[in-house]
């Protein structure tokens, strides 16, 4: 105890170390509190490949699966389609893929492991809305330009029949292709990589 | 004389806590201009509707499931099953809605007025944290009922976070807290929902009272009241806030009440504007609807994001439309606040915006046709125009001399009696008698002048041309 009043360096030294060992231990704090947001242990593990059967897809059709709580899609593709495919380079923003997100596999200018059989995961690339199957060439509401692909209905992106992203719209990259490989002709599983040659 | 219980009573409170002090400070001696208008009146029913919400969204909570496969079906049943249930959800989906007509209203008063002006910036900033806050409840509210839209929405609007560079695709798992929105999702946007925005919308509430009863009301004059007071101290030209204003914001309320009770028994759905067609359905992860569009009360900011042929500069554009929302008081230079004192240029940018805003909320409830997103375009360019020219058109514009005291508003009786003297004259003009036609048939009511008389075209052109004038006058 001494009679020479208030130290006012050590006051300030002690309120500042005590303002800092307060604020790391709030910040530890947080922590749980923040990773408990994160997706849980069972959200993680659930996703399992889904098998999908070819044998009764007919030409120009569309199925849809549910892997790991997304829209996947499955086309078979006529080969008009595939033909049209090769004359709208100019018109897509990333038509070799070089940007997007697909297995190795399927990085060629169709997209696929097959050229007829298209994979992808239903969702746009823009804000996750899932495009519209719009097969038909030069609908009156999507005027003259359209060679048929997949329209988004949220913000108007357009995607040829092989997921490529056109020009000009909001969506910046082709749609995702997830990892699937075929068991046998006619049967294939979404969620497993093909196995490197 | 002997002390009542009651008085004893109170007193034993007012020692120790004081009451009477708050009560006469936020009350009866808070002194608010004399001159308040019809815009005046939506502060006081935001916090009613608020009321509302609380009120209402309590009582759902006692039979709402907050549940992936049990929510559209426990949102059904307390409309089908719950006693009264029907009542109190319509009372607070459609108190979601009244509440951003409220708000939108609430807030163009500002513009108009100037209200946001010094020395009320941080009135106007606690309002805007109100107003985002708002459009999180809002937004996460919507997520609750689990219908196609709710689903498709949240979804869009999570990912809007992962257009952020590095630590977009992070940010919107960790805000799903799983990788589409899920089960997850529904329930931690049900806790933020009930518990966590409410808070913080109340305490900002709060914080906006304390902020406006500090520096006081600004009135349609944009005049201080508080520079000219009388010799008791209180303002010249204010009058306390009860029971003048308490009295006249109850005709609002009644007013109001009527309108919400309408829209509550009539139109609960507002042709699909309140509730959308697309919710009845229960949430398909598989499948987007046709047509995908936010309520209504996003439609504006929604429109401003479509507009705009990039993921991240879409994002930036929409964020920035209420981000510059913020900036309003540095932005505007004028030295005058109201507009009944500000130049013509004033006028016209905000009635271009007030224009280009009702059209985005229009364009936004439509599909993304090529013309649309021209006009969506066009309509955002004088949006961010508005406010990006704003501290260039306000330093100059020629502003008229502004009164020391409040001026007199005409009174309804005043304008209703001019209204009156003027319409003889005004029916003369735009009408002509009719040649008598076979006049034997008919009730003799109908042979009145009222009926004999026809429109006359060439006099309703120079009326309207008279009008346009005064309009045009008036603007500058």
């Amino acid at each position: 105890m001494n009679n020479k009043g208030v130290d006012q360096s050590k006051r300030q030294f002690l309120t500042s170390a005590l303002t800092v060992v307060g604020a790391v231990g709030t910040g530890y704090l947080a922590v749980p509190f923040l990773a408990q947001m994160q997706p849980s242990v069972k959200a993680m593990a659930a996703g399992a490949p889904v098998e999908v059967d070819l044998s009764k897809m007919e030409p120009g059709q569309l199925i849809r699966v549910a892997w790991r709580g997304k829209p996947v899609w499955i086309l078979n593709r006529t080969p008009e389609v595939l033909e049209t495919l090769k004359t709208l380079d100019d018109e897509l923003r990333d038509p070799l893929s070089q940007e997007s997100i697909q297995p190795e596999s399927s990085k060629n200018p169709a997209r696929s492991i097959k050229p007829e059989i298209f994979v992808a995961v239903g969702l746009c690339t823009h804000l996750g809305c899932s495009p519209t199957f719009r097969p038909e060439i030069a609908p009156h509401d999507l005027g003259e330009k359209w060679k048929g692909g997949f329209f988004c209905p949220c913000h108007g992106s357009w995607f040829d029949l092989a997921g490529r992203v056109y020009r000009g719209v909001p969506a910046p990259t082709n749609l995702e292709i997830p990892p699937y490989r075929y068991i046998t002709d006619t049967l294939l599983i979404v969620g497993e990589e093909e196995a490197s040659a | 004389m002997k002390r009542s219980r009651i008085t004893e009573c109170n007193e034993w409170i007012l020692k120790r806590f004081p009451l009477a002090k708050l009560w006469n400070e936020h009350m009866t001696h808070y002194y608010a201009p004399k001159n308040f208008n019809f815009w005046y009146f939506f502060g006081s029913l935001a916090l009613l509707v608020l009321v509302n919400q609380i009120l209402t969204g309590i009582f759902l909570t006692m039979n709402y499931k907050p549940d992936a496969k049990l929510a559209f079906d426990s949102v059904e049943y307390i409309m089908r099953d719950v006693n009264w249930g029907w009542l109190i959800r319509y009372m607070h989906s459609t108190g979601s809605s009244a509440f951003f007509i409220v708000v939108y209203l609430h807030m163009f008063r500002g513009l108009l007025y100037g209200s946001f002006k010094h020395p009320r910036e941080l009135i106007w900033i606690f309002g805007m944290l109100l107003f985002v806050a708002l459009m999180a409840e809002a937004f996460m509210g919507y997520l609750l009922p689990w219908g196609q839209m709710s689903y498709w929405g949240a979804q869009v609007i999570i990912s809007l976070f992962s257009a952020i560079p590095v630590i977009g695709d992070d940010l919107s798992l960790w805000l799903r807290g799983d990788y589409v929105v899920s089960d997850a999702t529904l329930n931690r946007f049900f806790a933020f929902h009930v518990i966590a925005v409410p808070l913080a919308l109340v305490m900002l509430v709060f914080l906006h009272i304390v902020a406006l009863h500090e520096v006081g009301s600004n009135n349609p004059d944009g005049i201080e009241i508080k520079e000219r007071k009388d010799p008791w101290g209180h303002p010249i030209d204010g009058i306390p806030f009860h029971p003048y204003y308490t009295v006249k914001d109850l005709v609002g309320v009644g007013v109001f009440l009527l309108f919400f009770a309408t829209v509550i028994f009539y139109m609960p759905e507002m042709g699909g504007y309140f509730l959308e067609h697309a919710n009845f359905i229960p949430a398909d992860p598989m499948k987007t609807p046709e047509h995908i569009a936010p309520v209504w009360y996003f439609t504006p900011f929604y429109a401003i994001l479509r507009a705009i042929p990039d993921k991240f500069a879409g994002v930036i554009g929409m964020g920035g439309a209420i981000v510059v929302l913020f900036l309003l008081p540095w932005l505007d230079r004028s030295p005058v606040k109201s507009i009944r004192y500000r130049g013509g240029i004033y006028k016209k940018a905000l009635c271009l915006f007030v224009i280009s805003f009702l059209a985005l909320g229009y364009l936004g409830t439509q599909p993304a046709t090529p013309t649309a997103t021209v006009f969506a375009r066009i309509f955002t360019t004088i949006y961010f125009g508005f406010f990006m020219l704003m501290p260039i058109y306000t330093r100059w514009e020629k502003t008229k001399p502004v009164p020391t005291r409040l001026t007199k508003a005409h009174s309804l009786e005043e304008q209703l009696h001019t209204l009156e003297e003027q319409l003889p004259a005004l029916i003369e003009e735009i009408t002509e008698v009719k040649k008598p036609a076979g006049d034997e048939i008919g009730h003799a009511a109908f042979k009145s002048s009222f009926f004999t008389r026809r429109p006359r075209p060439k006099g309703i052109i120079n009326v309207i041309s008279r009008l346009a004038k005064k309009a045009k006058g008036s603007l500058d």
